[in-house]
């Protein structure tokens, strides 16, 4: 029922009619300028993820074949290992050097040498090597296989390698659809968390709620804020990809899946920050809460390295976390070009996390 | 249809023990500008948020043009308008987009330009609310409640910290909207600000209303529209309060026109009809006893004076 309007006392001619979804446009409007205009925002959601996989995705590039750094300690038959040494096969990828027996052992316990050779007077050789660093153990199968061919050895069997680098199995294409995932998780959670409280901080939660708005309006305006903010965020850091590394995206097909994905992924972050901010009156108690949400995720999920270390038994929990979810999806719909239809199952996961935390987060919501 | 804002025996209980508010009742009249003045702590934001329907009372009841607020309150919300005691506002908006936001909640907004005209805000349409000085965020404040085109404004301890100039012309705002027939319910702890503006005051202590009625009638009930004030030397013994130099003040109380008598630090307080009268026979009372007079004032009676004489304290008083 709706009361009638007194006539008295409205003391100016109104303007215009608002319309049913006036409030919900223009509280989305104010959100993503409010966004615009905080340069942090533009740092922390946009900026810092492309510089994290720029710096992640250089560190851990795949190396060409690495060049083997050896010393010979100077006496007499350090120059005739050197010349042994430049008439190999594999003579492009050893680097050589004659240093005094002192000095050559010092260089190499600092590291900075893979392997000492010592040519002894018998033209025997022996070589100094670290058992526990790889490079070192490598660096003396090549080094004695280069100087036994050089000496006259004979190779019993004929054989050709091939080597193997293509994208989509780099540890780049691995963690590029990992960040985007930390990143939704990110933007989701401080995005409506935090904002929600810093308005409940300031009353400004309590000053709208003494208007006729529509409390699903707020909250929609501001789930939704992210969404728009999504869009921006996956095309910096596919486009980044795909320009800087040369990621391969398996045609449009995939992209809408991506977006897709990233859509109910956000929704879901939105809700998950929604029900963590729901009650907390302080900024300083909801950044604690925030972290102490994201934390599991962030270990667990597989962010920077497959969550395969993990002992098996854990694997049904970790798989249960939504991040989890989005991010096998996120790789499957990149890396293999998997159709969401064959992901039902993370799906679901995403799903359920979302709707039960804005179900929670409605009843628990606190708007003074 | 009922009368803009009734209310009947209010109560609000924090936590079952801390009583904010213990029995209010109020009617306000359509066109009314209204003052609840009382000093800090006294259940005045606690009564005009319960008002708003942004708390709900503990027991009572509240009427909104004849509505509770459980009959629809989204209705009764395009009704009023609010500045709550404090808000930050988005600072990274401007005040015409603060403006429009908040309009766009009512049904039937008034225009933007016109408000930020009202409010003397044109020239800072486009800066940044977190720019503006006090005045200017508080008049933003305001603004964002009369878009709505509102019939009654409440606001919460409007001009704290607000420096006169600013202070007066918030009160030209309110009076602008209560000439085009709105009705306006204010809390304050500026005894000026209640004489000035406010047609009819209910003075709260303690979470109740200990009086009531327009400002001059207040001070009537005092007896005298005049306060002497006067010290002496020597043996007139600095009372705090009241009447603990019962026979002192019983001597002051005797003098013509006199209608009551108080005394603070040493400073005797009369509260008087007829101060030309009173002052001669002062004089010569004081000569009598061999005093001397240290200091001897005299000024119109005001809310201030009323409220100490109902409570023994000042407004302003922590």
């Amino acid at each position: 029922m709706t009361p009638k309007v007194p006539k008295l006392g409205q003391p100016n001619r109104p303007a215009r009619h608002s319309g049913r979804w006036s409030g919900y446009r223009h509280l989305l409007w104010a959100r993503i300028l409010e966004l615009k205009r905080e340069p942090e925002v533009v740092f922390w959601v946009f900026i810092f993820p492309l510089l994290l996989a720029a710096g992640l995705g250089i560190a851990f590039r795949n190396r060409p074949a690495d060049v083997t750094s050896v010393v010979v300690i100077a006496g007499d038959g350090a120059q005739k290992t050197l010349a042994m040494l430049q008439t190999s096969p594999a003579h492009s990828t050893i680097r050589a050097t004659v240093l005094d027996r002192d000095a050559a052992l010092n260089a190499f316990h600092v590291g900075k040498y893979d392997l000492v050779i010592e040519s002894n007077p018998d033209a025997s050789y022996t070589y100094y090597y670290d058992p526990a660093r790889p490079e070192s153990v490598l660096s003396r199968a090549e080094i004695d296989a280069a100087l036994q061919s050089a000496a006259g050895r004979k190779d019993a069997l004929a054989t050709s390698a091939q080597s193997s680098s293509e994208p989509g199995s780099r540890y780049i294409d691995f963690l590029i659809p990992g960040l985007l995932g930390m990143n939704l998780m990110n933007s989701g959670m401080w995005g409506v968390g935090f904002a929600l409280v810093e308005m409940r901080q300031r009353k400004l939660l309590k000053r709208f709620v003494a208007t006729p708005m529509r409390r699903s309006d707020f909250l929609l305006a501001l789930t939704s804020s992210r969404l728009v903010l999504m869009v921006i965020e996956v095309g910096l850091l596919l486009g980044f990809g795909v320009l800087v590394f040369h990621m391969r995206l398996q045609g449009w097909r995939s992209i809408l899946s991506v977006l897709l994905l990233a859509s109910l992924g956000a929704i879901t972050f939105g809700g998950v920050g929604l029900l963590t901010a729901c009650r907390a009156q302080k900024i300083e108690s909801v950044s604690g809460l925030i972290n102490l949400v994201m934390m599991p995720m962030w270990i667990f999920s597989g962010v920077f390295f497959s969550y395969d270390k993990f002992p098996a038994m854990a694997h049904p929990f970790i798989k249960a976390l939504p991040l989890t979810a989005l991010n096998d999806a996120l790789r499957a719909t990149i890396i293999e070009g998997a159709t969401l239809s064959s992901q039902s199952g993370r799906l679901l996961v995403l799903a359920v996390w979302g709707g039960v935390s804005f179900v929670l987060a409605l009843r628990w919501f606190r708007w003074t | 249809m009922g009368s803009p804002i009734e209310c009947t025996n209010l109560r609000k209980t924090y936590d079952g023990k801390v009583e904010a508010v213990r029995g209010v009742s109020l009617r306000i009249e359509a066109g009314q500008c209204f003052g609840l003045l009382g000093p800090n702590g006294a259940g005045k934001t606690t009564t005009i948020e319960i008002l708003e329907g942004l708390l709900a009372p503990t027991s009572g009841e509240v009427r909104i043009f004849g509505h509770t607020w459980s009959d629809n309150p989204r209705q009764l919300r395009e009704w009023i308008g609010i500045s709550l005691q404090e808000t930050r506002l988005s600072e990274k908006l401007n005040v015409r987009e603060t403006i429009e936001l908040f309009a766009s909640f009512y049904s039937e907004p008034r225009p933007a330009d016109e408000v930020l005209e009202e409010l003397e805000l044109t020239e800072k349409a486009d800066a940044w609310v977190g720019k503006l000085s006090g005045g200017q965020k508080q008049r933003l404040a305001v603004a964002t409640a009369l878009v709505g085109n509102p019939r009654i404004l409440f606001l919460d301890e409007p001009t704290t910290g607000l420096d006169p100039q600013s202070r007066r012309q918030l009160w030209d705002i309110v009076r602008v909207f209560q000439k085009k027939g709105g009705t306006v319910l204010l809390t304050t702890h500026y005894m000026d600000e209640a004489e000035r503006l406010c047609d009819c005051l209910a003075i709260v202590d303690h979470g109740q209303i200990i009086a009531e009625g327009t400002p001059s009638d207040l001070i009537d009930r005092l007896g005298g529209h005049h306060v002497v004030e006067f010290r002496v030397d020597g043996r007139v013994v600095g009372v705090v309060s009241g009447n603990s130099n019962r026979q002192e003040t019983d001597a002051w109380r005797a003098l013509p026109s006199v209608e009551s008598v108080r005394s603070e630090d040493g400073t005797i307080c009369l509260n008087v009809r007829e101060p030309h009268l009173t002052i001669p026979a002062l004089l010569a009372a004081v000569n009598q006893q061999g005093h001397q007079l240290e200091h001897l004032s005299t000024r119109q009676a005001s809310l201030e004076d009323v409220f100490v004489n109902l409570t023994g304290r000042h407004l302003r008083e922590n």
